[in-house]
């Protein structure tokens, strides 16, 4: 199976009696050509690693620029002392996205879904309703794997970088992701799925990738939590039964025209957007001025650490 | 065929896959095709390595990977303090390299009984890396596949004694492809195979007249 189509799937699992996201693990058996085991255990340990992220972060840690750092956990105490607006759950799901976007940026170990950049939208619905609901193990690697199969479609038919086809790739196609994710989780159907898909791909459809400084901070971060916010609605929405009139793959082809279409200044260059702005122009040469002094201090630190080892070595 | 795991993952230390996994692969293939433990190592940073290679942590990742570090450990920020340690010394600058990809780094690596590597690579995108010179040849290869670097003379017969070889090995080869610097010149052949060649084979083919080096890179799963 070659996972050039979401219909093409849709077919296999009726045609199969499967589920969506065995038939996505079966393609990974016969693709690496390794067990079930094998496919199950590497999802398994991509699952824990993005559960650990979560777990291990404290807000204390701060990019290499600057910019980000410590929202997460501002987010997480708001959530815990006050009433926030969008209610315990979606207040959970914005620190978790903040959390990962932040751990990101700050050198932490994240897993990239499908990108570095969009790491925190899957874990930011994921661990909150893992938690909430008490799911199984089992369930959320089937979870993981429907997504996996999702990303995999995107990345064929259209494509999920920034810099190919702007934000909308990648918070797009990681919030599309999420979303099957969260209808498989809440025991929707593959045609859910599909709709899932395409209603979290349109509702993001043009997002300009314009990072400040062409670092993954600004405004990427933050985006993680639209990308999550955007997942829940559209698994909500088809879990209603709500459905996307236009269909998924022809979404999923739309979504990577318009990717074709952005212009260039909007397609991770940042030379467009936030990156444009006064501000961003600033942080960027602020950037540039401290890049020079801080590799130059590193490195002495660096030598004067190892000529002190060698003078050690030798008395 | 898109690997799902590619979608899901990789499992990576920030911030960006072609910043900083991409550059920790790179170091490490380095240290791989040094065949040993650096000592020093020059590191020329071109392009988007250059502008914005401190932000994303580019210079700490490629000196992780010369280090042998994975894209996913956590030392991964504290290279540089690791590299004086163990006695490492290295120095960055930036360089402007003709046709270049803009994610490309070229570096002078010496191993610690004198091996030397002179190697230009690139991140191509989402961790994934191609080594693009090799010692003075242009080549092209991603570490994708279990790869065989083959370095001989610029005269006939190398390549049939190569492959008759690799018959013996009963090794499927995925991808093959010859370079040289210049005729009569240095030469490296590439081959990529689905399966790891047996040592027995990559040291027959060590021994026949013509070959000067061969390197065997494991794929990294």
């Amino acid at each position: 199976m070659n996972l050039d189509s979401m219909q093409e799937i849709v077919a296999a699992v009726r045609r199969e009696g499967k589920p969506f996201w065995e038939i996505i693990l079966e393609t990974d058996m016969v693709n690496r050509g390794v067990s079930r085991g094998n496919s199950l255990e590497k999802m398994s340990r991509t699952w824990h690693t993005m559960k650990e992220a979560s777990e291990v972060y404290t807000g204390d840690r701060r990019s290499l620029s600057g910019l980000s750092g410590g929202q997460g956990k501002q987010m997480r105490d708001y959530a815990a002392s006050s009433a926030p607006i969008g209610g315990e759950f979606i207040a959970q799901v914005i620190a978790e996205a903040l959390s990962m976007g932040e751990s990101n940026a700050c050198m932490r170990r994240i897993v990239a879904a499908p990108t570095a950049g969009a790491c925190g939208v899957m874990p930011a619905v994921l661990v909150p309703l893992y938690w909430r609901e008490n799911l199984s193990e089992d369930k959320m690697l089937e979870a993981m794997f429907t997504a996996s199969g999702i990303g995999a479609v995107i990345a064929y038919r259209a494509c999920i970088s920034g810099a190919a086809g702007g934000c909308q790739a990648e918070i797009g196609s990681a919030s599309a992701m999420a979303a099957g994710a969260l209808v498989h989780l809440k025991g929707g159907k593959e045609e859910q799925i599909c709709h899932a898909v395409a209603m979290a791909l349109k509702n993001l459809m043009g997002l300009a990738c314009d990072p400040v400084a062409g670092l993954v901070e600004v405004p990427c971060v933050k985006r993680n939590v639209i990308g999550a916010m955007n997942a829940v609605a559209a698994a909500d929405m088809a879990l209603a039964g709500i459905e996307s009139r236009i269909p998924v793959d022809e979404v999923i082809d739309a979504m990577g025209e318009v990717g074709r279409r952005l212009p260039v200044e909007l397609r991770e260059t940042a030379l467009g957007g936030l990156a444009a702005t006064p501000t961003g122009r600033a942080v960027k040469e602020r950037m540039a001025a401290g890049q020079k002094k801080q590799r130059t201090l590193t490195i002495k630190d660096a030598r004067w650490k190892l000529e002190k080892q060698e003078a050690g070595q030798e008395g | 065929m898109i690997d799902v795991f590619d979608i899901m993952g990789p499992i990576m230390v920030g911030p960006s896959s072609s910043h900083t996994a991409g550059a920790v692969r790179i170091g490490r293939m380095a240290r791989t095709l040094l065949g040993e433990e650096p000592v020093s190592a020059a590191l020329h940073l071109h392009g988007s390595f250059a502008e914005t290679g401190v932000g994303h942590g580019t210079d700490k990742a490629l000196i992780a990977g010369l280090l042998g570090l994975s894209p996913d450990d956590m030392d991964i920020p504290s290279s540089f303090e690791i590299a004086a340690d163990r006695g490492m010394k290295f120095s960055f600058d930036e360089t402007d390299l003709r046709d270049a990809h803009p994610n490309s780094v070229k570096m002078e690596v010496v191993g610690a009984s004198g091996h030397r590597l002179k190697m230009q690579a690139s991140s191509t995108g989402g961790g994934r890396i191609r080594v693009d010179k090799l010692d003075g040849v242009y080549v092209s290869f991603s570490g994708d596949y279990h790869t065989l670097i083959v370095q001989h003379m610029d005269n006939q017969g190398n390549l049939a004694n190569v492959t008759n070889a690799l018959a013996l090995a009963r090794v499927n080869v995925a991808n093959m492809s010859l370079h040289r610097s210049s005729k009569g010149g240095n030469v490296m052949m590439i081959i990529e195979t689905d399966d790891p060649m047996p040592d027995a084979i990559v040291e027959l083919i060590e021994k026949q007249p013509g070959i000067l080096q061969v390197i065997h890179y494991r794929r990294e799963s």
